[in-house]
């Protein structure tokens, strides 16, 4: 067994990871340990050729493998220790890991605070009740976008898409550049669940319907993928048979969203938002267990990657001061949500009588226009905007700077 | 004459914007800012967009590299381009940002390389 002694480890070399590795380096952390079980680092992002990525952080609109680039050149550029090819076994309460690797075997980590960056998985076929065999030609949109994108292999002649998640919409115009007869978009909701500016440029540019309030009621095939069956919802969301639809195709996407990866975390005893479905978080994005932190896609699945460098950086500020000062637990105040609000990030804030920055991300439940939020600290308004427009798939960010004894209070209402 | 409206895809707002055609020119309502009215513009005259694909890369830890044309190309040239880069065959090692075709067909933008891969 190998044994290390760092300042911070982070785990997971995707965007969220390495932008808290480069921001814990510029806090003057000494040993900083990047864990990846990938051969390379930039976690999703080497698949995604598309274009859009970095329009907030550089004012461009860059390829997701190009951002990632940026990063990994800045990291090349540091004495960051980098483990590819490596698998975190376990994390303890006492900021210790275990991960294993082909050239070390087992790795015993003591750290100063530990990030978790471990990103967001698909959900499968599995979880979501899919009538019928089990045949190949049904998988998820991220892996059709790797095997077209980085294997430069075609996965079907034929497909529909189940759900209009961004990856989904994205690989809709993808396939069809590369070939692939993309048939339709099938969303069970009645609004899309990606951005509208992917609608309009993956679907619309293509003449690809969109059909919203159906779903695949049957898979047909037993090897291998023949056709599907979809159907309309009525309004108590249950297949209208007489709407039922036969369609012929090899390849069944699925784009039905997206689950934080915190398997690690829980066995570590971070407590888990069961909205955001990642750690609950405080103002400097630390679990409930002191010296863990979290950030990107493993904290709350985000929108955009600018985002998930942000909070990226956070954590790392927070566990770099973590590592040089310790930690006083003083109590917290939980982030109380309200109106149209779903769910936001971070959920508490530690009570204090020093002002200091906050950086919220937050959700809305459904679209709306003409909308005004409220931040009010202690009953105080801290922070007020307006939006033309809110709507679920876009994420909302914003800092506020405040001091909390009793309540904080996050509202979006109409205008 | 002609009128069209667009959403526009250049921000997250997805502001709904008319073009209309009158004696005096192109007319543009519904934008919130001036990036949106240029958007608007070129979508009615000339539409374009990013251009992305991978062309196959021999000898590097990776089969595929990405590439992203250096600005935006006419839509209507994106069949074409697809085509031309099916053809390029390039070798290891690649940086980010390297040329992999200068002047893509003419059309005055460089296709260049969005990835580094190295040389196994
Ligand atoms: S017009 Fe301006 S504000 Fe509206 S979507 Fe376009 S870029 Fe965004």
């Amino acid at each position: 067994m190998r044994e290390l002694c760092v300042d911070i480890a982070v785990i997971g070399g995707g965007p969220a990871g390495l932008a808290a590795a480069l921001e814990a380096k510029r806090q003057g952390m000494e040993k900083v340990l990047v864990i990846e079980r990938d051969f390379q680092l930039g976690g999703i992002l080497p698949q995604c050729i598309h274009d859009g990525f970095g329009l907030h952080r550089f004012g461009e609109r860059l390829a997701g493998a190009e951002y990632a680039q940026r990063f990994i050149d800045e990291v090349a550029k540091t004495d960051i220790q980098v483990c590819l090819n490596t698998m975190v076994l376990e994390i303890n309460g006492q900021k210790e890991l275990y991960a294993c690797n082909s050239q070390d075997g087992i790795l015993h980590v003591k750290c100063g605070a530990i990030i978790l960056a471990m990103g967001c998985r698909e959900r499968t076929g599995a979880q979501i009740l899919l009538f019928g065999y089990r045949p190949s030609g049904v998988m998820t949109a991220g892996s059709v976008q790797r095997y077209i994108n980085i294997e430069g292999y075609l996965p079907g002649k034929k497909a529909v898409i189940l759900g209009s998640g961004d990856i989904g919409l994205i690989m809709a115009r993808r396939m069809t550049l590369e070939g692939i007869e993309v048939e339709g978009v099938y969303e069970v909701m009645k609004e899309p669940g990606g951005l509208t500016r992917n609608i309009v440029q993956c679907l619309e540019d293509y003449n690809i319907p969109l059909h919203l309030n159906h779903t695949v009621v049957r898979v047909h095939g037993k090897e291998a993928l023949t056709a599907v069956t979809v159907a309309e919802l009525d309004a108590e969301r249950k297949p209208i048979p007489e709407t039922e639809r036969t369609i012929p195709c090899d390849l069944l996407v699925l784009a039905v969203g997206l689950i934080p990866e915190n398997e690690l975390s829980v066995k570590a005893g971070v407590e888990l938002d069961p909205k955001t479905r990642g750690p609950v978080l405080d103002e400097e994005f630390m679990t409930e267990v002191p010296g863990i932190f979290a950030c990107g896609n493993v904290s709350v699945v985000f929108d955009l990657v600018d985002y998930v460098s942000l909070s990226g950086e956070i954590a790392a500020r927070g566990a770099a001061k973590y590592v040089r000062e310790g930690y006083a637990d003083t109590g917290h105040v939980p982030v109380e949500v309200k109106g149209n609000v779903n769910f936001a990030v971070p959920q508490r804030i530690r009570k204090g009588s020093d002002a200091k920055k906050v950086q919220f991300f937050l959700r809305v439940k459904h679209s709306q226009k003409g909308a005004r939020l409220n931040c009010l600290a202690d009953g105080a308004e801290v922070k007020k905007r307006a939006f033309n427009r809110v709507v679920p798939p876009e994420m909302v960010s914003f800092e506020a700077e405040l001091h909390a004894a009793d309540s904080v209070v996050l509202e979006v209402e109409e205008e | 004459m002609a009128e069209k409206t667009f959403t526009c895809i250049v921000c997250p707002m997805s502001c709904s914007i008319t073009v209309k055609e009158t004696p005096e020119g192109l007319s543009v309502t519904g934008h919130t800012c001036k990036r949106g009215e240029a958007f608007a513009r070129d979508e009615f005259t000339a539409p374009k967009r990013m251009f992305t694909s991978t062309v196959v890369v021999e000898g590097g830890v990776v089969r595929r590299l990405p590439v992203i044309t250096s600005a935006e190309i006419p839509k209507e040239k994106m069949a074409e381009c697809l085509k031309e880069v099916y053809q390029v065959r390039v070798k290891a090692p690649v940086k980010c940002g390297d040329v992999v075709v200068p002047d893509l067909l003419g059309l005055g933008v460089n296709l260049l390389a969005s990835r580094d891969v190295d040389a196994v």
